[in-house]
């Protein structure tokens, strides 16, 4: 009989499960990986074979031309591996096909978050709470002073914007997998109906995002139209070209980013930011420590963010916690 | 509060000139007396609550969250009163509306230290995140939002569609809230009665003289002194002395405020006495000198002896209840020669006249001229009206050899070995255009020597106080200080944005005193070429 928990090994380039051989999320090739979620810092390509939900495979597919050798698993689906672990993909709620994965062995329970949040997001089903014994979670805005608004607030700010400046449009920096089409269908759920320009890094996924039954509206390209087509309008880019030449064929944007960063004033000046929408896919401080405490994990283990944080605050309420210290996770655009 | 709390942060994520103007402007026409005095108060640094600093701050936070917390949230801000207004725990129950800015501003006011903890918690419990974040900005001072304190008043000048030169003069004559200001200029007042007033009267400036030769038949030459150009105001027994950028410096001098006892309002040159430095027996030391007493609030009695200050002076602008501003300057200059026997020797003297037999004759004066408490020649239209501002064709200054421009500081970068824990090279810029028409800094030129180890300092301070952006060991920062830089010769360049290069950089002297919108303009650097 093994030690408690010796089974599952974290690395700063994944978390290994060693009965099964296979990795969770790792930042290398490896010859199995599962995968909770599309962004890059989780997935990559060059694995022997992938295990993941359908919606990530097919960005994945689409990012890094992957057909062969993988495995799709539906939210609710347990797969079993070899060595007698079984993974049972959990919704997260961070980004269309995001996934929690539990995996239990020999009476154990682990759920690997990947990044989640706890708000609601018309493009993938709500984060679930499932008890487990270790938490695997991440730590992306995990200071007390990320409390992220209600998402009605920010489109407010956006639309009031727009409707101040019925000549100009609003340049909206986001990410391009998750945070545009999240933007685009908070958009349509308080009732703008207009069309929504799109850079041309933003397509694909978008129409992946349909694919998949998210309901964008009307989005045209920038390409396709003159400056004077996109005055009072909305334009959404990811965040590296807010502030590059392309952004000359605009009529006179305001420039705007939709980020949980923006809650600090001087990450949205860093940025040129004029208009700051508080935004984000990742739990804030508050989501986080009550989701812990829903989960009420024996241990936390705490992949990558302001893991001193959150460790005091384990320390505070007198729970177990670990910092993995996983490298190359997190995003600056998030 | 919340439509000031509005107008910070739109401030802060604003980086054009004009936006910020109409920003202001809007905020001054909408908003009733007296908040909107107030407010411009904290927009010109004109308020200090003696009970609120950044440290009552830190410890009422940490008396509310874990101090570690506390510690790893201001680290990754940057920023107390920020980070203070995220994590001050929303009250419990009801509470008040949120104060107007003026009832603010009376509550800190009236704290004192033994009752600022007790006090400040509860205007904090009526606002929301955005207006404590305003709340401790108005309380602590110091905005940092990229508002100088002049722009504040072209802004209030455009609201009101009055002359920037009058808010400029009348600023002075009256203290926060400033009602009578608005009820001239809002709800049109007749102008303010400044008669028994000792206000300050925007400087007339000169441009760079450049290639330009003048006929000395109708430009005076005298010598431009290397101190900093003062305004003394003598009225109704009352005496001020003002820096060029229009702030009262009285209490840092205040061995001249005896001194003039006579009404009158002099321009001059504020130097200090000594034989260090090249200056002469009796007369003026180098610009070094001065520096150690620039920027105090009090003064030693061992600086008085040692460096007493004295006003080296140029010119009159009224006397005897005269206003003289609308005479010719060859009128203006006898007046003052003739003031001389009226004001004591041991604290002014006159900036004297330099004769020559014409322009090349002056060119060699200035080419031979050694002493270190001279920064070349100015030359002065002998019917030029006191005009305030730099109205072209007036008055030129010839500066002397090394060629020096006054550029703005942009991005500092951390030094090497001992400087190491210091920002100590600095990358300036110079105007692209006119400043107060929206124009942008280019950098023009790197320099890490030039300044004193107690200069290097308080340099490294303003740019961790004043950090806009991180990038690695690079700091760009909010453009609020003037260097005048030296350097030997400039030429053509695809290093920097600006398309030139100079040759030794140094920093001749940091102009603490001089607005970033007088810095010099990239077309005055471009002209230095000589290849």
């Amino acid at each position: 009989m093994s030690a408690p928990f010796s089974w599952i090994k974290p690395h700063p380039h994944g978390v290994y499960v060693e009965p099964a051989d296979c990795w969770i999320d790792p930042s290398r090739a490896v010859d199995k990986a599962l995968v909770t979620h599309g962004h890059a810092d989780h997935a990559r390509g060059g694995h022997g074979a992938t295990v993941a939900t359908p919606a990530t495979l097919a960005i994945m597919d689409l990012r890094y031309n992957i057909r062969e050798n993988i495995t799709p698993v539906e939210y609710g689906e347990t797969v079993r591996l070899t060595g007698g672990v079984d993974a049972t993909y959990i919704p997260a709620g961070h980004v269309l096909g995001s996934a929690q994965i539990l995996l239990e062995h020999a009476g154990e329970r682990v759920v690997i978050t990947g990044d989640y949040k706890r708000r609601a997001d018309p493009t993938c089903p709500p984060f679930e709470v499932t008890p487990c014994d270790i938490f695997i979670t991440e730590a992306t805005f995990g200071l007390p002073l990320f409390a992220h608004p209600p998402i009605e607030d920010e489109m407010a700010k956006l639309l009031d914007r727009l409707a101040a400046y019925p000549d100009r449009c609003v340049l909206v920096g986001a990410y391009a997998l998750g945070k545009a089409q999240r933007v685009i269908a908070e958009l349509r759920a308080v009732g703008h109906t207009q069309a929504i320009y799109l850079h041309g890094a933003m397509e694909k996924m978008c129409r992946l995002y349909e694919d998949f039954g998210v309901d964008l509206g009307e989005l045209r390209m920038v390409m396709d139209h003159d400056k004077d087509d996109m005055r009072g309008h909305i334009v959404i880019c990811p965040p590296s070209a807010l502030n590059d030449r392309w952004s000359r064929r605009l009529p006179d944007p305001i420039t705007a980013m939709a980020s949980g960063w923006m809650r600090v004033r001087g990450r949205a000046r860093q940025r040129n930011v004029e208009l700051p929408l508080v935004i984000s896919d990742h739990a804030d401080w508050f989501e986080l420590t009550r989701t812990i405490e829903e989960v009420n994990p024996h241990e936390t283990w705490i992949t990558h963010g302001r893991e001193e944080a959150l460790l005091r605050w384990h320390q505070l309420h007198q729970r177990r916690a670990r910092a993995l210290a996983m490298v190359g996770r997190e995003d600056e655009d998030d | 509060m919340e439509a000031f709390a509005a107008l910070l942060d739109a401030l802060v994520y604003t980086r054009s000139r004009n936006e910020k103007l109409r920003l202001i402007a809007e905020y001054l026409r909408a908003t009733p007396d007296p908040d909107r005095g107030w407010a411009m108060a904290a927009l010109t640094d004109g308020l200090d609550f003696k009970a609120v600093k950044s440290s009552t701050i830190r410890n009422l936070l940490k008396e509310r969250v874990d101090p570690v917390l506390w510690t790893l949230s201001r680290d990754f801000v940057g920023d107390t009163a920020e980070t203070a207004s995220f994590l001050w725990p929303e009250p419990l129950g009801e509470t008040g509306p949120p104060p107007t800015v003026s009832e603010a501003v009376d509550a800190l006011s009236a704290m004192t230290r033994a009752n600022v903890a007790s006090e400040l918690p509860q205007l904090l419990d009526r606002l929301d995140s955005a207006g404590r974040y305003a709340l401790f900005k108005l309380a602590t001072g110091g905005l940092r939002i990229g508002v100088s304190s002049r722009l504040a008043k072209v802004a209030f000048a455009q609201a009101f569609d009055v002359s920037v030169d009058a808010v400029e003069e009348y600023w002075h004559a009256f203290g926060p809230p400033y009602l009578e200001l608005f009820a001239w200029a809002a709800d049109g007042d007749d102008a303010p009665d400044t008669a028994h007033i000792p206000l300050f009267k925007p400087f007339m400036l000169a441009h760079p003289l450049e290639e330009l030769h003048v006929d000395l038949a109708d430009y005076a030459a005298e010598w431009k002194w290397d101190g900093i150009r003062v305004q003394l105001v003598h009225v109704a027994g009352e005496t001020r002395l003002y820096s060029r950028s229009g702030d009262d410096i009285s209490a840092t001098f205040p061995e001249l405020l005896g001194a003039l006892q006579l009404p009158a309002v002099l321009d001059g040159e504020l130097l200090v006495r000594g034989t260090a430095q090249g200056g002469e027996t009796g007369g003026a030391a180098s610009f070094n000198a001065l520096q150690q007493r620039l920027g105090r609030k009090t003064v030693s009695k061992k600086m008085l002896t040692e460096s007493p200050a004295f006003v080296r002076l140029y010119d009159v602008l009224s006397v005897d209840g005269e206003d003289l501003r609308g005479r010719e300057w060859q009128h203006r200059r006898t007046q003052l020669e003739g003031l001389m026997p009226r004001l004591p020797d041991s604290h002014f003297d006159l900036s004297q006249l330099v004769e020559a037999r014409d322009f090349d004759h002056l060119a060699e004066i200035r080419e031979g001229t050694r002493d270190d408490a001279i920064e070349g020649l100015m030359l002065k239209r002998r019917d030029s009206l006191y005009v305030p501002g730099r109205k072209t064709g007036l008055w030129y200054k010839w500066k002397r050899d090394p060629l020096l421009v006054d550029c703005v500081l942009m991005y500092a970068q951390r030094g090497s070995g001992k400087r190491s824990s210091f920002y100590s090279d600095y990358t300036f810029g110079c105007w692209n255009g006119d400043p107060d028409a929206g124009a942008d800094l280019l950098p023009v030129g790197k320099a890490y020597s030039g300044f004193t180890d107690a200069e290097l300092k308080k340099l490294d301070k303003v740019v961790r106080q004043t950090t806009l952006n991180r990038f690695g060991p690079v700091r760009e920062v909010e453009r609020t200080l003037v260097f005048e830089v030296a350097f030997d010769s400039v030429h053509e360049s695809k290093r920097h944005k600006s398309g030139l290069a100079m040759r030794f950089p140094r920093i001749h002297r940091v102009r603490w005193d001089k607005p970033v919108h007088e810095a010099d303009r990239i077309e005055a650097l471009r002209k230095l070429i000589r290849d």
